[in-house]
């Protein structure tokens, strides 16, 4: 199946795992297949794609002729190991997710416990909806607690996809099970300048490494690592990679 | 000391090392490789081996593989012969617990996806407890427990500990405090069962022998409909540990232990590094091989060996509680006679204990030799920030906080009474006491203390000038509402630019946790809080046990 991602970043981020910052307002773009689900749990949900008003968010444009959506948006770059504490702080855990009203509350406080040397900060005070679109994580993305008001907190703010290096069990299953945000698993490190994740390859260039999506519903990351695709690949263009990986099964769905 | 890469095989993947302690100080003397973040690989190929297919039972009687005791549980629970680690098996739900933040929300899913009509599936195996934001004035914490007791009413729900009058809990004969602690108390794990739980360190009932872990609202939604969830088979890391524990050393020191960070560049702001390979261990590790807060994601983590044996049900407990913050799925302890008498006069539900078979499978084997354990704390702002309490004693603190699942048990308290008792001193900073439950605030008001001539440990607290004993429920471990009893309010302490600093008995010390972004939380055992309370700093216990 042909899927292809590409978020390109802006070139002046520097390689450094420390503190993350935000990228400067260069749109990125997302493409998803807009296929529907192989191999993956029946029972998700399917979100449609949000438009954008104002601010340039996720918004999708038209299918295109192979069968993908493309999603342009702002991306939020963060660390590692950020805990649900700092996704959304227990106060706000009164909220309950299944009330409209209340979801949308718990989206103004996404990512609030982000501590001050965050200078940029991904929700301005009174917005409900955030401009970045995607998250951007390190290694244990998630980790802490098992509230599921973590990835509703960032879904309700309008977050349409986290790539991080890695998840913490809990906040992946309960991202997959609410269907709030879309948990990708890249092999790179956040400062990659440029990322092409195509079925069932992500490629990152310029280092060129290469990892591989994983399958919907399938949350062991060691399992997964298991099956990877080699960690260097000469550069190719995303047509070669197709042809070329032998792709386990991969299902993706379109936000 | 050469690091030892493990190298994959196709042979059953077991490692075992033998771990000694003389690594633990900060001046090691092995020249061990450490992994820098930049160069490390961060392929993880080499820890696991290749996946096991299913076996069919032979036509001639079954030959079975030797299963672990997480994978006869589920194999048990899912009615299946035999299970491998990542298999996918539907598997069917002893006991579902959930509490006041997350039960509105699963009720909400609930109700949406089987019909507002809909009824649970069994209204005498779901416990819901009120623990988390209680003892409070804001509206929607409290509007969340009338959430609870509105669906309890209409389900019919056997076990529901309600409270009522917030202004004084022994008014709610019926509320019992920290779900945790709660479902231990009365009755409601037992060895071989499953237990779900709305919550991530539903993992702390593991100490009876169970399978444990903490789900989602969603997951619970289902859960309630159907009695069962998909869950996958997790490999087991196995973790001997044997000797016997100094005096000064608690449960919370031990399972400190594996959450060590490795050395290597990391910012005092807590980003850690996560990630350990575990081909890369050196020989030498102490305890379980610094396998930080995702060493353990997706494993279960079992724990054997003559000192977790020696070990009482709360000690336990307090074990099994922070596996999730090692990323585990679930932890566990086998039943022993210890597990029976503590089951007693609890439960009359009949109950199958399981164990781990001889030739089980293990992900890696670790071994320990406890008498050589040091008192722990793991430092701001992660639990795997390890480091030992003598080597923070010029960290001066702001308060002292014992209490929650982790160390606001009976056993917590008693051990803290003890050090106060040996000291014989009064407290240099404000020291908050949150008993778990209405039982565990009872013990402490009328359970002697050994030594004392009779003292109960609320009498020794007093004398030591610690805060009066609060109302039991989670306070202020994960902050809560803005008027939680001991939540960390203020940024700094009173005395000027540096922030507040914490010694807690709790699980988690990532920024905010309890409260205030910038406030400092050090994790401890009791016996290191009340040290620490005595002298205004982190403190080593040995300082007054010894």
């Amino acid at each position: 199946m042909a899927a292809s991602l590409s978020i390109s970043t802006n070139p002046s981020f520097t390689s450094s795992p420390k503190i993350p910052h935000t990228l400067s307002p260069i749109p990125h773009s997302i493409k998803f297949p807009a296929t529907t689900p192989q191999n993956s749990i029946k029972s998700l949900t399917l979100r449609p794609p949000r438009a954008s008003a104002v601010i340039p968010r996720a918004a999708a444009s038209q299918p295109s002729s192979d069968g993908s959506a493309t999603f342009h948006g702002v991306c939020y770059v963060v660390g590692d190991n950020i805990d649900t504490d700092q996704i959304i702080p227990a106060e706000y855990l009164t909220l309950v997710p299944s009330n409209p009203a209340e979801y949308e509350k718990l989206g103004s406080y996404a990512l609030c416990g982000l501590p001050s040397s965050y200078a940029a900060r991904f929700l301005e005070p009174g917005e409900t909806k955030s401009k970045y679109s995607i998250v951007i994580g390190g290694a244990n993305f998630g980790c802490g607690s098992s509230r599921e008001h973590a990835p509703v907190a960032l879904g309700a703010a309008g977050t349409a996809a986290v790539v991080a290096e890695s998840y913490a069990r809990i906040f992946f299953r309960n991202s997959v099970a609410t269907g709030e945000v879309y948990p990708l698993e890249s092999e790179a490190p956040s400062s990659s300048p440029l990322l092409y994740l195509a079925s069932p390859a992500v490629v990152i260039s310029p280092t060129h490494r290469a990892s591989s999506l994983f399958s919907l519903g399938d949350p062991n990351p060691h399992h997964r690592h298991a099956t990877r695709a080699p960690p260097s690949l000469a550069p190719a263009s995303l047509a070669l990679l197709r042809r070329t990986i032998v792709a386990p099964n991969v299902a993706l769905i379109s936000l | 000391m050469a690091s030892s890469a493990i190298a994959p095989t196709s042979a059953p993947f077991i490692n075992k090392k033998e771990l000694g302690f003389s690594a633990l100080s900060s001046s090691s003397p092995f020249s061990i490789q450490r992994c820098k973040r930049t160069t490390v690989s961060k392929k993880i190929c080499s820890v696991m081996a290749p996946q096991q297919s299913e076996r069919k039972p032979a036509t001639t009687g079954s030959v079975k593989t030797g299963m672990t005791m997480t994978e006869k549980i589920l194999a048990r629970a899912s009615e299946k012969p035999q299970l491998s680690p990542g298999e996918n098996v539907w598997v069917n739900v002893d006991i579902l617990m959930t509490h006041d933040v997350c039960g509105p929300g699963s009720i909400g899913i609930f109700k949406k996806e089987f019909g507002q009509d809909a009824k649970v599936w069994d209204r005498e195996k779901i416990v819901i407890i009120p623990d988390h934001y209680i003892f409070t004035s804001d509206e929607r914490a409290n509007r969340n427990v009338d959430i609870l007791r509105d669906f309890c009413t209409e389900q019919n729900i056997k076990y529901f500990y309600d409270i009522k009058d917030l202004s004084n809990f022994k008014a709610n004969p019926d509320y019992k405090g920290v779900c945790h602690v709660a479902l231990a108390q009365e009755g409601h794990c037992r060895p071989g069962e499953v237990l779900l739980g709305t919550d991530s360190h539903t993992c702390t009932a593991g100490a009876f022998g169970q399978f444990a872990t903490g789900i989602g609202n969603t997951d619970a939604g289902f859960v309630l409909g159907t009695g069962k969830l998909l869950l996958k088979v997790p490999p087991t890391l196995r973790f001997i540990m044997d000797g016997e524990m100094s005096d000064y050393i608690m449960a919370k020191d031990l399972i400190l232990q594996p959450l060590k960070q490795p050395p290597g560049p990391h910012l005092t702001s807590g980003t850690s590094w996560a990630r350990v390979p575990l081909g890369y261990l050196p020989q030498f590790v102490p305890i379980i091989g610094e396998i930080s807060v995702a060493g353990a994601t997706y494993k279960a983590m079992e724990f054997v060996g003559t000192t977790v044996e020696s070990l009482n049900m709360e000690e336990r407990m307090t074990l099994c509680n922070m596996v999730v913050e090692a990323g585990g799925k679930n932890g566990l302890v086998p039943a022993d006679t210890t597990t029976y008498k503590y089951l007693e006069d609890k439960t009359s539900v009949p109950y199958e204990p399981v164990y781990s078979d001889a030739q089980a499978r293990y992900l890696s084997e670790y071994r320990f030799d406890i008498s050589k354990l040091e008192p722990l704390v793991a430092k701001p702002h992660s639990p795997d920030n390890r480091a030992l309490a003598r080597e923070c004693k010029d960290v001066k603190i702001d308060r002292v906080y014992i209490g929650s699942c982790t160390g606001g048990k009976t056993e917590d308290f008693m051990a803290a009474a003890k050090l106060f008792l040996a000291s014989g001193k009064k407290v240099k900073v404000p020291t908050f006491l949150v008993p778990a439950t209405q039982k565990v605030w009872l013990d402490i008001y009328t359970l002697p203390v050994p030594g004392s001539g009779g003292k109960t440990c609320s009498q020794i607290f007093e004398e030591a000038g610690c805060d009066t004993p609060a109302s039991p429920s989670c306070g202020a471990c994960l902050g809560g509402p803005k008027d939680t009893y001991a939540r960390m309010n203020e940024p700094k302490a009173s005395y000027l630019l540096a922030p507040q600093v914490c010694v807690s008995t709790t699980n988690r010390n990532f920024p905010g946790r309890m409260g205030h972004k910038e406030g400092q939380i050090y994790l401890a055992s009791p016996y290191t809080a009340a040290a620490s309370a005595l002298t205004g700093y982190v403190t080593d216990p040995r300082e007054f046990l010894q």
